[in-house]
């Protein structure tokens, strides 16, 4: 064979990759949209029907279901599992876990609240209880505690609270990734340990009030409905110039792009149904804070995942480890900080928990809120072997996860039936993944 | 006529032991710009450890390496990177769970600001450089690595390392794991690498691949370098005579000069 034969042919049939240019027509687009769903690629399809399905047996059921009132309770009910599992997702990217979530969730709330106790008040943390008996230690412990502990101000206590959740997942990545050990083992040791740290620091189903005034009103306070609306349009209005300002980019490059109808299409949906939203939640006490705060929490963590270099080597580490090394990413801190984001999304969910409680406590269940947050997690779609996950199957999962125990709770059904309908969801969720992957990978796009 | 100019890359006498094995023993070897040079030889005939010591993935323990007739160490990865040598290994080290680009990308993203991909500059670059390889068969740059056929993913990973302005190309058996309609989009790409003013060193235990898409051959038998042909004037019977017995300069096991 010659090359000087081939290749004039070769060059006639290279312009079928330039057939990715310019603006698809409306026909072309549907029919990739539709050509991606049978062969298996469902994208949250599936989620969003379960979560219609749970909305519609649950309202069937019980018709406070859906009430404004209803869902005005459910959103701070499930921010703190999702905030956790937000941690999870970036987790379970690279195929690790992270067991250790319930407890360095507790752990940074007991820190926040009791830095934030103000001195020389009635309470005092558990440590110094167990040794009320000893009384010259105890007076150096309550000196000390009053002089070097208490009273700091709440943004103090935050931040500090919120740097302990980093620093328990820098600990354990760093432990996971110096010994390479399985981060099953070493985060189910922090488990424990936490476990215990917790109950020292608040004593064996101790207590701790919040009394900071701003700390209680965090997970109590609602958006002004006017100001919802603003916020609502300004938010629409930055992703609407974001997505045309990538479009003329992409033109302007020669790049295929979705044809104009759909931008519009996408917009005119994502007005109406914001608005709707917004407008419901008005009918009762409007948007609760704290949902306006996850939702900021997703917006910075699928812009990090999806835009960033960072999240790219994410991606790349999840995907092909040994490939990302070869590229010269740097695999071994990649995975570490997994574990400092996990940590903090902990903190943060943990201390939520913890406002809406009014109190940092022993007695929460620390297992399953970690069982939830990673089932959350995968529900949503995300894999449990690295390579694949999203930030909003945290935001989806969680939701279908607190709609159901919401709408058990509404039916006074036991906790028993709550875990029994939790489990099946989830099952349901994995064996519906994994079929819709067999579909992919027999078609070749997965 | 190509023995006249200087070649990309020479190797002269480089030798390599493991230990008490010896791999490589006084090889002399030579890759000219717009060549194929294949390299070939039996199971343990040294090629892969020639071909890391280029990479510097490992260095060789004597001999000289001279880059565009200027010697050069080549110590690690990097010094070869900065010289333009780019591998491209068996296993392509791709990341099933990305698409093209992000692959092609991969560990070299370009940002603004730092952080922030440059999706459609990275996009453009893709088409670009996979037009310029005329590598046709993709339905478009987005789709996912997994979903590619082999040929396509070897078309990938050596367009991956054509991108970053690299001088010579080393594949290691591109055509092992390929049937016969990829084998040849695979050969094709190759001749158009060396078309295209870069060096390629063609690792190959077909040698029909090698007779396809190379100009000239090295064969290496039990890690010393039995001679050098240009394709045009030799036939496979004469390689398969010196890979198997080509004629040594020193019979291993025999007692050796220290050098």
């Amino acid at each position: 064979m010659s090359s000087a034969e081939t290749l004039p042919e070769e060059s006639k049939t290279e312009s079928r990759l330039l057939d990715s240019q310019g603006e698809k027509s409306l026909a072309a687009y549907f029919s990739d949209w539709f050509e991606r769903i049978r062969a298996g690629d469902l994208g949250i399809l599936p989620t969003l029907l379960g979560l219609f399905m749970i909305a519609i047996i649950f309202q069937s059921l019980n018709n406070l279901f859906i009430t404004p009132y209803n869902i005005v309770n459910l959103l701070p009910q499930m921010a703190g599992l999702t905030a956790i599992a937000f941690g999870a997702v970036f987790v379970l990217l690279l195929g690790e876990i992270d067991l250790s979530v319930g407890y360095v969730s507790g752990v940074s709330a007991a820190i926040m609240v009791i830095l934030s106790i103000p001195k020389s008040g009635v309470e005092i943390p558990a440590f110094l209880v167990n040794i009320e008996n000893i009384p010259l230690l105890y007076d150096a412990g309550i000196y000390l505690f009053n002089a070097y502990v208490a009273g700091f101000p709440w943004y103090i206590a935050l931040a500090a609270g919120l740097l302990t959740g980093i620093l328990i997942g820098l600990l354990h990545g760093t432990i996971i990734t110096s010994f390479q050990l399985p981060a099953f083992v070493v985060t189910l040791a922090g488990f424990l340990f936490w476990n215990g740290v917790l109950l020292i620091i608040l004593g064996n189903g101790g207590t701790v009030r919040i009394q900071d005034a701003v700390l209680r009103s965090f997970t109590r306070s609602y958006v002004p409905p006017t100001l919802s609306y603003v916020i609502t349009l300004i938010v629409i209005t930055i992703w609407a110039l974001i997505q045309f300002r990538k479009r003329y980019v992409r033109q302007k490059k020669g790049l295929s792009t979705d044809p104009r109808a759909i931008l519009f299409l996408q917009l005119g949906l994502i007005v109406i149904i914001a608005i709707g939203i917004v407008y419901y939640l008005n009918l009762d006490r409007g948007i609760p804070v704290v949902a306006v705060f996850v939702l900021f929490l997703f917006a910075i963590l699928t812009y990090i995942v999806d835009s960033t270099r960072y999240g790219r080597y994410l991606m790349a580490v999840g995907g092909n480890k040994e490939a990302a090394r070869r590229a010269g990413i740097p695999v071994e801190l990649i995975r570490t900080s997994v574990f400092m984001i996990s940590g903090l999304m902990a903190a943060i969910g943990g201390i939520i928990l913890s406002l809406r409680l009014g109190s940092a406590s022993t007695s929460f269940d620390a297992g399953s809120l970690l069982l939830n947050a990673i089932a959350a997690a995968v529900i949503g779609g995300t894999s449990l072997f690295g390579g694949r996950g999203f930030v909003y199957s945290a935001l989806l999962g969680a939701l279908i996860i607190q709609g159901v125990d919401n709408g058990m709770g509404l039916l006074g059904l036991s906790s028993g039936v709550k875990f029994i309908v939790t489990g099946l969801v989830l099952l349901s969720a994995v064996v519906l993944d994994s079929f819709s992957r067999r579909r992919q990978q027999q078609s070749g796009i997965a | 006529m190509a023995e006249q100019r200087t070649p990309l890359l020479e190797l002269q006498g480089v030798s390599k032991r493991f230990g008490s094995v010896q791999a490589l023993y006084q090889v002399d070897f030579r890759a000219f710009t717009g060549e194929v040079m294949a390299l070939v030889g039996d199971n343990g005939a040294g090629k892969s450890t020639l071909i890391k010591g280029i990479a510097g993935i490992h260095t060789f323990n004597g001999g000289e390496i001279f880059f565009d007739g200027m010697p050069v160490n080549i110590n690690n990865p990097r010094d070869s990177g900065n010289l333009g040598i780019e591998v491209v290994y068996q296993d392509l080290a791709l990341a099933d769970n990305l698409d093209v680009v992000a692959n092609m990308f991969l560990g070299r993203e370009k940002t603004s600001l730092g952080f922030h991909l440059s999706e459609e500059e990275m996009e453009r670059a893709t088409i670009d450089t996979l037009d310029s390889l005329a590598v046709s068969t993709l339905q478009s740059v987005r789709q996912k690595v997994s979903g590619l056929s082999g040929g396509q993913r070897q078309a990938i990973a050596v367009a991956k390392a054509v991108m970053w302005n690299s001088r010579l190309v080393i594949l290691d058996e591109p055509t092992a794991a390929l049937g016969v309609a990829q084998t040849r989009q695979v050969l094709d790409l190759v001749r158009r690498l060396a078309s295209q003013g870069l060096a390629v060193i063609l690792i190959s235990h077909n040698l029909h691949d090698v007779f396809e898409a190379a100009d000239r051959v090295t064969v290496l038998r039990l890690g010393q370098n039995v001679g050098e042909y240009a394709i045009a004037d030799t036939t496979q019977p004469d390689i398969v005579h010196a890979i198997t017995a080509g004629t040594l300069k020193r019979v291993p096991g025999m007692q050796e000069d220290k050098s």
